[in-house]
């Protein structure tokens, strides 16, 4: 059974009148032990389709379709049921390490209090599993750590403590959403690295969610892209990098700086800009960007399909 | 820590040398002096009197004089209330404006806070809209007609509560006067809390806590709490102000033997000591409402404590 | 400049149910209080012995009763709101130009002129206005431009600070830096750019200082240090009000729920023209 099972999930928010559609259909799913990377520029809806599963979404917003976890949907589940579920098996690690932890209380409470919630656990037990979580995500001179506060530690700290708390319960699936986008280029490789090891040792399943190709490159095992709030191409991760069927695919690779490849005279780039959320499909949403369109593409909206080897894709003259 | 209380301390020693050398210049620059009404009186005997309470010397020996007293912490004698010192009155007087003005704050805190969040909690819903409605009518309205019109119905048309007077130890005679006095920053409070509550249930760390499991009301009151009362705990002290001034109505209206009518009632006799006593006791109240709030930041906010 | 986000916060404004029911309201005070007399036929000094503390009823033409002398209550009710209100605009024009000019040169001159002047703007801030004013009174008397000052000096310190704030920020724009060249003396770029630019939010923390003002001589005529014999604003009506209470309560309650009502609308209103106009507290 997949840890984690979408189907034509849709998220929409009103907003100032206009109902903005982030999400407009998705369908996934995240197998045991498996790594699965979500790529998209922002505004894809990348983001949103987590959040509505967690239950996080805004209260302007709606979600349809369905999303379960381990079998059980989580779409319109009751409060009491939902937080048995999301931070013990089902948790999240959120992009911005400086706002995510709360700032008057000390790193240690912000950890135990997981465990005293989910396990009924004492909170000097739940400060111990703390210390050994702390070890885990290689967090030096853990036992000072867990008695400062978050702004006293730097920010590639701080998102290993955020990485520790969502492992404090063993959860089933871990996401993590842009864990690296605000950290320094040494930290963000850290933190893979991290990352990785912690797959190594467990069965966990991940769902890496970033912008950067290149940092979901090193450790999905499938790769989905995401665009204007559908999937427009999903692989194995070797296929999608090596030979990417959807134009949109292959355009952010070659926007992926490689040492290995000849100088360019200059950086390839997307040009225009992804069509608004509050716009109504027509046909391809990318085929105003794209280099191979044709008029079908405007016309009608290409369908998920299986495009060779492991691949599928969402259009209407994939690359060969 | 204590150094920063002692340092706050020393600091606030000008403030309130600065503030009794004021008032002291200002109250004797007033026309007329302490027994302008006992004009009845045979010349020699008004001489004697003055002369009695040295008030015929000038005025910079006079304030030497008191200075001099004050740092034995004697306030004098009051020259209105015959067989009194300022500091017996005072020792009358103030536990009734304490209880009162604390009660008032206390409750203010206590009911205002779970108020503001409640509203926060349900924005924009009919009951946040008229709660918040009943709050600036809390706010709007002064307490010298909310009082007399609440005695009017609970004691007069009701008969459950005493209109006026005091017996000491009596908590029904404060009844009254402590709601009237609590509504405007109970109102305050609400609606600061609304506010920052609002704004802090959309941060990151909220959202955090929410992902991680955990119940609303841990959330609320674990996590957001502390950051969103920050702006309640910088209207502290502007509350304590203004109970203080509320309380020089409350106090008339309901006939309570408080502190606050000393004020009034020396400043109108030109009763000099009482006067000053009075300023001097309020000022030194109010600083050490601020030194709280300072204390009160840190706690809220351990960012703030490495900042000193 | 000056057309655009008017409308819009105009807009936003009269969409707003409850600012425009309370300005409503507050229209409707304020003509009673001009007009009013005028509806009843009694005098305001006029002392009816015959019906002395009497109830309120239409039969006597007396509709809101009168007081221990005599007095029509109507009438002396709707002229003590004359007073209020009258005290109330003089008093805020004091505030809002006391305000206007201490912010706008703390803002303009910066550095040690602002340091000095937004220090003592903080002390004065801290201790609260009732007792200078009291000593001010016993001072100097119960004098009418002492009392407008005083009352004026409830609410300068917020303006200023404001006008402070938007005066530094508009300074370092191009228009004030082509006055300076063009030689002009920074008396006249405070009153001819300056002034007129910050005007326009000024105007809408100003509005939010007139209840604060309105309360405030309430509360000095209450205790009997603010307007005096033979004017009676509504705080000295509820002070006579409140002492009659046990016998004749409408003296009490006529001028009370008068200024409670007419305190009430100009909060909501105050805050609904804050929301529609300020762009920071728009969610």
């Amino acid at each position: 059974m997949p840890v984690l099972q979408a189907d034509d999930l849709r998220v929409s928010f009103a907003l100032a009148g206009a109902t903005q559609h982030a999400v407009r259909g998705v369908s996934f799913e995240v197998a045991a032990g498996e790594c699965l990377g979500i790529v998209g520029e922002s505004g894809s809806g990348k983001t949103q389709t987590f959040m509505a599963a967690m239950g996080l979404l805004a209260g302007n917003s709606q979600a349809g379709g369905s999303v379960k976890f381990e079998g059980a949907e989580l779409l319109g589940l009751a409060a009491p049921a939902l937080n048995r579920i999301r931070g013990s098996r089902l948790t999240m690690v959120f992009q911005d390490p400086m706002t995510s932890l709360t700032p008057h209380l000390k790193i240690g409470v912000q950890l135990a209090e997981v465990l005293v919630h989910h396990r009924g656990a004492s909170w000097r037990e739940s400060e111990q599993a703390a210390l050994e979580i702390l070890e885990r995500v290689r967090v030096s001179d853990a036992r000072r750590r867990l008695r400062q506060y978050p702004h006293e530690l730097s920010g590639g700290m701080r998102q290993r403590v955020m990485i520790g708390m969502s492992l404090m319960c063993r959860p089933s699936l871990l996401i993590a959403d842009e864990p690296t986008s605000s950290l320094d280029v040494t930290v963000q490789a850290q933190i893979i690295d991290l990352l990785r090891a912690l797959r190594q040792e467990s069965a966990m399943s991940v769902v890496l969610i970033s912008h950067d190709l290149g940092v979901v490159a090193g450790l999905a095992d499938r790769i989905v892209v995401m665009y204007a709030g559908r999937i427009v191409e999903s692989a194995i991760a070797a296929e999608l990098l090596s030979s990417p069927r959807h134009p949109y695919t292959e355009l952010l690779l070659r926007c992926v700086p490689n040492l290995h490849l000849p100088r360019l005279a200059r950086m390839p780039c997307l040009p225009g800009q992804a069509p608004s959320a509050a716009d109504p499909e027509q046909g391809c949403a990318f085929a105003s960007r794209c280099p191979r369109a044709a008029r079908r593409c405007r016309e009608e909206r290409p369908a998920l399909r299986p495009g060779g080897g492991s691949a599928q894709v969402a259009c209407h003259f994939p690359c060969p | 820590m204590i150094r920063y209380v002692i340092r706050r301390l020393a600091g606030a020693i000008p403030t309130l040398f600065a503030i009794v050398t004021l008032t002291f210049f200002l109250i004797h620059a007033a026309p007329g002096g302490p027994f302008d009404e006992a004009q009845t009186l045979p010349p020699q005997i008004m001489a004697n009197l003055r002369s009695a309470y040295g008030l015929d010397q000038p005025v910079w020996i006079q304030y030497a004089r008191y200075l001099r007293a004050l740092a034995h912490g004697d306030f004098g004698p009051s020259f209105k209330y015959k067989d009194f010192t300022v500091t017996e009155l005072i020792r009358l007087g103030l536990p009734v404006t304490l209880k009162l003005g604390g009660a008032a704050l206390i409750f203010a805190l206590v009911l205002g806070i779970p108020i503001g969040t409640f509203a926060a909690l349900h924005r924009n819903s009919a009951s946040d809209t008229a709660v918040m409605t009943v709050v600036v009518a809390g706010l709007a309205v002064p307490s010298f007609v909310v009082l007399p019109v609440l005695a009017l119905l609970f004691g007069i048309h009701l008969h459950w509560l005493p209109v006026a007077g005091w017996e000491p130890g009596a908590i029904r005679d404060l009844v009254l006067p402590v709601t009237a006095l609590t509504l405007p920053p109970l109102a305050y409070i609400a609606r600061l809390t609304r506010g920052s509550m609002i704004e802090v249930l959309q941060s990151g760390f909220v959202r955090t806590a929410v992902s991680k499991g955990l119940p609303l009301r841990t959330v609320i009151s674990r996590h957001a709490l502390r950051p969103a009362l920050v702006p309640v705990a910088g209207y502290l002290a502007p509350a304590a102000a203004s109970i203080l001034t509320g309380s020089l109505v409350v106090e008339s209206i309901a006939g309570l033997p408080g502190i606050g009518r000393y004020l009034v009632q020396g400043a109108l006799n030109r009763d000099y000591t009482l006067v000053l006593g009075m300023v001097i006791l309020y000022s030194a109240l109010l600083i050490a409402m601020g030194l709280f709030v300072d204390l009160l930041y840190a706690w809220l906010d351990p960012r703030i404590r490495l900042e000193r | 400049m000056k057309g655009g986000p008017w409308r819009e916060g105009g807009r936003r404004l009269f969409a707003n149910p409850g600012a425009t029911a309370a300005l409503a309201i507050i229209a409707v005070l304020v003509a009673l209080a001009l007009i009013g007399p005028w509806l009843n036929p009694n005098d305001i000094e006029a002392l009816d012995w015959s019906r002395v503390a009497a109830h309120p009823g239409f039969a006597h033409a007396h509709w809101f009763g009168t007081d221990r002398l005599g007095r029509d209550l109507f009438v002396r009710t709707l002229e003590g709101a004359r007073v209020s209100l009258a005290v109330g605009l003089v008093a805020s024009t004091v505030s809002l130009t006391l305000g206007l000019s201490y912010g706008a040169i703390a803002g303009y001159f910066g550095g040690r002129a602002d340091d000095v002047m937004m220090r003592i703007l903080e002390i004065l801030g801290g201790l609260p206005l009732i007792f200078f004013i009291i000593l001010l009174t016993v001072v100097f008397g119960r004098n009418v431009y002492l009392l407008f000052v005083s009352i004026g000096a409830v609410g300068w310190l917020s303006i200023a600070r404001i006008v402070r704030g938007q005066t530094m920020s508009l300074r370092r724009q191009e228009f004030i830096e082509a006055a300076v060249a063009s030689g002009a003396g920074p008396a006249r770029i405070i009153r001819k750019h300056v002034v007129p630019n910050v005007l326009g939010p000024v105007i809408v923390y100003a509005t939010l200082t007139v209840p604060q003002i309105v309360l405030f001589e309430s509360f000095l005529s209450f205790l009997g240090l603010g307007v005096q014999e033979p004017h009676a604003s509504l705080g000295t009506l509820i002070s006579q009000g409140a002492g009659e209470m046990e016998a004749a309560p409408w003296m009490l309650l006529a001028p009370g729920v008068f200024l409670a009502l007419l305190l009430v609308c100009l909060n909501i209103f105050g805050d609904g023209l804050r929301d529609a106009f300020d762009v920071k507290e728009r969610r």
